[in-house]
């Protein structure tokens, strides 16, 4: 086994693909000769050449239509939107078309595509790079949203979103690509869409999380555990639909929850969970279900960022205001 | 210096409108006649006029309450037709809302047109082996995915072109630009058709651009382009052959403009075209139309007779009837249906929701 980071082991997915399936086809801007700006399709198009791995032109609703297209033709793309904060470009072509192709034709034309993405803050871009907008994508039906918190799950989600015949949109965190490395298999497997998975045990409470905020949970639990206080971390890795089974099993356990997310409060993936353990698990509960999230601004400036984005202490904050109701 | 009005005034000269047949039936440029038997010429003749009358009773089984949305197409035939009828079976058509006469020459079955109309999502099934997908609503959305499919067909070493149609409001659009330079970029086996009508439902095309010609915007994206009588059905055809021919053989996209008209509203959803067109406007228009020409022309040609017309029309109106019943006859829709087809593996809250629909749906 190999130890990768999490770009290094998104690049292997891709790589693992492009060789399983000659329909997978990688484009995007900058993602060809220069192999992406976050160097995610580095040497893909040495290896598989120009006709599988290539450069398009700079215009994001473009590169969502021209997906389509090819979808329609058989082929199994996986554009990159070079950051998510340029999703508003491309949103029809997501929302308005690829998501809802295979309803609009009574179910005949599946979009086999898999968006990926760099979004996430704490690493200082300018406007418009950082922004958790997976909340929109959530609202979307037909679409997948995925969000993997390390390399190995990064690799057996994507190869598990590019062989599924509905569009996903995959979500890389920027501080998480390489901010640490771990053990990923060098052969393929596959990692299950829609499902949670439990990242460390507890009794007292339970954290969900996804992306980075699985990272700031972990480290919140550890300290809560020097208090006394036992936490569950969950880390929902497809936001979109989200595993309640896994959260609700959870919550009958521990009967008591906070929702981590770093994007806004406002109408985000973690309202939705609170709404859904309150209609299926009230009775379990012993406090009520608290959120960790951003202040409902446009995203911080960069010099505000680290104030405004949650970390290990808000969420040790909020699990104290459950503990103590 | 860059002197703007002599460069736009050498592009726009390169873009005359290309006519093969007058409005009086008369070829007047023959060298670009295309290359049809008495039976093809026929057979566009009477896929306008079974259009033409399709169109009337759509129009009136809308009045009467039994069709739903619909947007006439009364004046486009040549421009819809002449298209259609350039291309082969394996070429994928990527139509506006306007653009269902081309699905059902296709391919598409009426009863399954009418369908799509009552907002019944059999409609949008295109039979196995029909390339097409049905009609998009978001303007110019279709034009990027064209692109697409154009580059799929390059890749895979198909004989076979994605066309698309939109109208003059569509050419405004920031995908319109994407996807024409999209296609430019990668080569792709693509044609796309504006059918230039002049209103962008109230807007006049004046509105839309300082541009002369919507075909002289094929330059900038490094595209073929031409603009063609839209109302002369021989040459919108003669100008979607070559262009299909120069897709297949590697030589890249094309951009059509045919200048059209539709006759009727933008929809039958309550545009009324008095407020934005005036009669004169209207009845210089209805002196082009393509039927009365082509039908001059074959009739001199002794290829046509009123009698044959109206044996059609009769027929016609008979196809129309049945399909109407059939689209009738046609069981309804479910809720538990549509989340059928939302996804391949239905996600945990669609199951759910599956179940207490079906539940609901069996009382």
């Amino acid at each position: 086994m190999a130890q990768m980071t999490m770009i290094q082991a998104i690049t292997d997915a891709m790589r693992t693909e492009l060789k399983n399936d000659e329909n997978v086809l990688i484009y995007g801007e900058d993602v060809g000769q220069n192999g992406g700006v976050f160097r995610a399709t580095e040497g893909l198009q040495k290896e598989f050449g120009e006709d599988r791995v290539f450069d398009t032109p700079l215009a994001e609703s473009g590169i969502g239509g021209m997906s389509i297209g090819l979808a329609l033709t058989g082929f199994r793309p996986v554009p990159e939107i070079q950051f998510f904060g340029f999703v508003y470009e491309v949103m029809d072509a997501i929302s308005g078309q690829m998501a809802r192709y295979r309803y609009r034709s009574g179910g005949t034309r599946p979009m086999p595509i898999t968006v990926r993405s760099p979004f996430g803050g704490g690493v200082h871009t300018p406007e418009l790079h950082a922004d958790s907008l997976e909340g929109l994508m959530a609202q979307q039906p037909g679409l997948r949203v995925v969000i993997p918190s390390n390399p190995y799950d990064a690799k057996g989600l994507l190869i598990s979103s590019i062989r599924n015949n509905d569009p996903v949109i995959f979500l890389e965190h920027m501080k998480l690509y390489r901010s640490f490395r771990e053990e990923v298999p060098e052969e393929e497997y596959t990692v299950d869409l829609d499902k949670a998975a439990v990242k460390r045990e507890g009794t007292d409470v339970t954290l969900v999380a996804y992306g980075a905020m699985v990272h700031s949970s972990l480290k919140a639990a550890e300290e809560l555990e020097k208090n006394g206080i036992s936490a569950e971390v969950l880390d929902l890795r497809t936001v979109s639909p989200v595993d309640y089974e896994t959260i609700l099993a959870s919550v009958k356990k521990t009967n008591r929850a906070v929702v981590v997310q770093e994007a806004q409060k406002q109408a985000g993936i973690a309202s939705n969970i609170v709404a859904e353990i309150q209609e299926k698990a009230i009775l379990h509960l012993e406090a009520p279900v608290l959120r960790v999230a951003a202040p409902d601004t446009v995203y911080a400036f960069t010099q505000a960022e680290e104030v405004w984005l949650p970390n290990h202490n808000t969420i040790v904050e909020k699990v104290n205001d459950v503990m103590n109701f | 210096m860059n002197d703007l009005k002599r460069t736009l005034e050498n592009i726009e000269n390169q873009f005359e409108t290309f006519q093969i047949l007058n409005e009086e039936g008369e070829i007047v440029n023959d060298d670009f006649m295309p290359d049809l038997s008495d039976e093809d010429l026929k057979e566009i003749m009477r896929r306008m006029v079974y259009t033409r009358i399709l169109d009337q009773r759509s129009i009136a089984l809308n009045r009467q309450g039994r069709l739903g949305f619909y947007a006439p197409t009364a004046g486009q035939e040549a421009s819809q037709l002449g298209s259609q009828f350039a291309l082969e079976k394996e070429d994928f058509i990527l139509p506006g809302y306007r653009d269902v006469p081309q699905l059902i020459w296709h391919g598409l079955p009426l009863h399954q047109a009418f369908l799509f109309s009552r907002g019944h999502f059999k409609g949008n099934q295109m039979p196995e082996g029909v390339n097409a997908v049905s009609p998009q609503i978001i303007i110019g959305a279709q034009i990027t995915q064209t692109a697409g499919v154009g580059l799929g067909y390059k890749k895979r070493g198909q004989n076979a072109v994605a066309i698309t149609y939109t109208g003059d409001g569509g050419a405004s659009q920031g995908d319109f630009y994407e996807g024409i330079n999209f296609a430019g970029a990668f080569a792709a086996q693509a044609i796309f058709v504006v059918q230039n009508n002049r209103f962008a439902i109230s807007v006049p095309v004046e509105k839309q651009s300082a541009a002369q010609t919507i075909a002289q915007k094929a330059v900038a994206a490094g595209i073929e382009g031409i603009q063609v009588d839209g109302m002369d059905v021989l040459a919108v055809y003669a100008a979607t052959k070559e262009a299909r021919d120069r897709a297949v053989n590697g030589e890249g996209p094309t951009l059509i403009e045919t200048l059209t008209y539709r006759y009727g509203p933008h929809t039958m959803a309550g545009d009324d075209p008095t407020r934005y067109r005036t009669e004169d406007e209207d009845s210089e228009w209805e002196k082009k139309d393509p039927i009365v020409r082509f039908r001059k022309f074959l009739e001199a040609k002794g290829l046509w007779s009123e009698e044959e017309e109206n044996e059609l029309i009769e027929k016609t109106k008979e196809e129309i009837k049945a399909a109407v019943k059939e689209a009738d006859n046609t069981p309804k829709q479910s809720v538990a249906d549509l989340i059928g087809i939302m996804h391949e593996e239905l996600p945990s809250n669609l199951q759910e929701q599956l179940e207490e629909y079906k539940e609901k749906e069996s009382k």
